[in-house]
């Protein structure tokens, strides 16, 4: 029993082998693609195993702390950040194996000519508690 | 009695009163699904009208409640013919009930989380939202697998005979495991070893009785204020809960006279043996060594040998530790924490702290990472200092 992260970017994952930008496909394979992620979620709810999924805006901004009584600083959005997060999936599974399964399930989603995208999807295990048995 | 409903009294009687209902032909979902509707009631009413044989106030309701269920399902069906079940007398005796449904919902063909969840609320009348709050899952999610789990089992008979050893491993499960929710999941497994003690005379039950009686006395001293972690050796054994330590022996001691020795008797044995330590000097790490020799020739374990190798290398020096380390996989869980520890008494700080942060890195909870880390901090502040 341990929970995953999966990740899903928009830039700065290794290039999928079906790799053409969304706004390229036509407009039933967006909808072919949407209903693929839901069903998928849907699947692991059925199945127990959903924990939380979230779509992330691209635009974002970078921020910090410039020093007591000082506004922080704010920089971006950047059109060109390597690394762009464009979503996640959180999973509750018996095993690693069962994670990287799943993963690979939600890396065929269909995208151009109705074709699986085989995008590079990042699995991040969560921390769990400390066993209590430890010796 | 007072307006304060004693909830563990309550849950204590659901695998007997599910136990009655599947006897009298009630399948196993629907009758859980009742039992879990009586609870409720009982919640609601108990307080201001206690009734006088709280089992019988259980069974009648609850079996009201499959009936309805039946029947409005037969109505919609327009099967009217399933509803004509009368009680039959009972012949086998609750203590076989409580059993049978132990082994129904630690199934072999369940998978471990699902058999977890199907127990904790089966067994422990534990509601899908508070086992949902343990396991920090939606609420949704929990109900879907607790469901999946019913129909896994609703063909297995339950006069079938179990394997104790797969009720032991899920037991092991939720108090090993248990997350530091509202629900103490740890408290939950010993009353659960607890009650399955007390329908099954088997010295490896009490073996992990003991060996959760042991390790819950040391809670209080495992976690400072902030909820870091405290190692053994540094822990205040003031503050171990000593009647916990108590009953752990007196259970081990009755269980090891039986003379028919498993895992977790084994592994209670060691922690018997730190409880029995005024002060971490004085463990007794030479037969603590000969109890993981036990306990890797009953199980093979991987695990039990790296825990062995930290018992020789207090008991025969660092060396002897670290080359009991030398043939076991490196990948194993907190092997490089053992390493690094064991390279630290052996006065390599430069390899231990390296060996620390390592450890850190591969950790799988953020306690004892967070552990290794200020373990590796220590190292290297000294050595520049």
């Amino acid at each position: 029993m341990a929970k995953y992260l999966l990740l899903k970017h928009y830039r700065g994952a290794p290039a999928a082998v079906n790799d053409v930008p969304m706004d390229q496909w036509t407009p039933e394979e967006v909808t072919a693609h949407i209903q693929y992620m839901n069903d998928f979620a849907d699947r692991l709810r059925e199945n127990g195993e959903f924990v939380a999924e979230q779509a992330l805006a691209p635009d974002g901004l970078w921020i910090r702390y410039d020093g007591e009584g000082r506004p922080p600083v704010t920089d971006g959005p950047f059109a060109e950040t390597k690394d762009l997060i464009a979503g996640f999936m959180i999973i509750d599974v018996d095993t690693s194996e069962r994670a990287v399964a799943l993963a690979g399930e939600l890396s065929a989603a269909p995208g151009a000519g109705g074709k699986p995208i085989h995008e590079w999807l990042e699995v991040r295990p969560l921390y769990g508690e400390p066993p209590l048995i430890t010796e | 009695m007072t307006a304060q409903l004693d909830e563990a009294l309550l849950r204590g009687l659901v695998p007997g009163v599910l136990g009655v209902l599947v006897r009298r032909g009630a399948d196993f979902a629907a009758a859980e699904d009742a039992v879990q509707e009586a609870l409720v009631e009982a919640v609601r009413s108990w307080p201001a009208d206690p009734p006088r044989d709280p089992r019988g106030w259980l069974v009648t309701v609850a079996w009201r409640r499959f009936l309805d269920a039946t029947r409005s399902d037969a109505a919609r069906r327009r099967r009217e013919d399933v509803v004509d079940v009368e009680p039959a007398p009972g012949p086998v005796s609750e203590v076989d009930d409580t059993l049978h449904l132990y082994f129904l919902c630690a199934h072999p063909s369940l998978s471990p989380s699902s058999a977890v969840a199907l127990t904790l609320r089966a067994v422990g009348g534990l509601t899908t939202r508070q086992i949902a709050e343990a396991y920090l899952v939606p609420e949704a999610t929990m109900a879907q697998r607790i469901s999946r789990a019913k129909r896994t089992v609703a063909g297995v008979r339950l006069d079938s005979a179990g394997d104790v050893g797969t009720v032991l491993r899920v037991l092991y499960l939720v108090f090993n495991e248990g997350y530091s929710g509202d629900v103490d999941l740890a408290g939950e497994a010993i009353r659960l070893t607890r009650q399955l003690a007390g329908v099954i005379d088997h010295p490896e039950v009490a073996g992990l009785l003991a060996l959760m009686l042991l390790h819950s006395a040391r809670r209080p001293a495992r976690t400072r204020a902030d909820g870091s972690l405290v190692p053994l050796a540094e822990q205040d054994r003031a503050l171990w809960d000593t009647r916990l330590i108590a009953e752990g022996v007196d259970v081990l001691q009755r269980a090891l006279a039986r003379d028919r020795l498993g895992e977790y008797q084994a592994q209670a044995a060691i922690a018997a043996l730190h409880a029995d330590a005024r002060t971490a000097e004085e463990t007794d790490w030479v037969q603590i060594v000969e109890w993981y020799d036990e306990l890797v020739r009953l199980t093979g374990s991987p695990v039990a040998r790296l825990s062995r190798a930290v018992a020789v290398g207090e008991a025969d020096g660092p060396r002897a530790g670290l080359a009991a380390l030398a043939g076991l996989d490196p990948s194993l869980p907190r092997h490089t924490a053992v390493a690094a520890y064991l390279h630290e008494r052996d006065g390599d700080r430069a390899l231990a702290a390296r060996r620390y942060a390592e450890a850190a890195r591969s950790a799988t909870d953020l306690r004892e990472r967070d552990h290794l880390t200020r373990q590796a901090a220590r190292l290297n502040a000294q050595r520049g200092g």
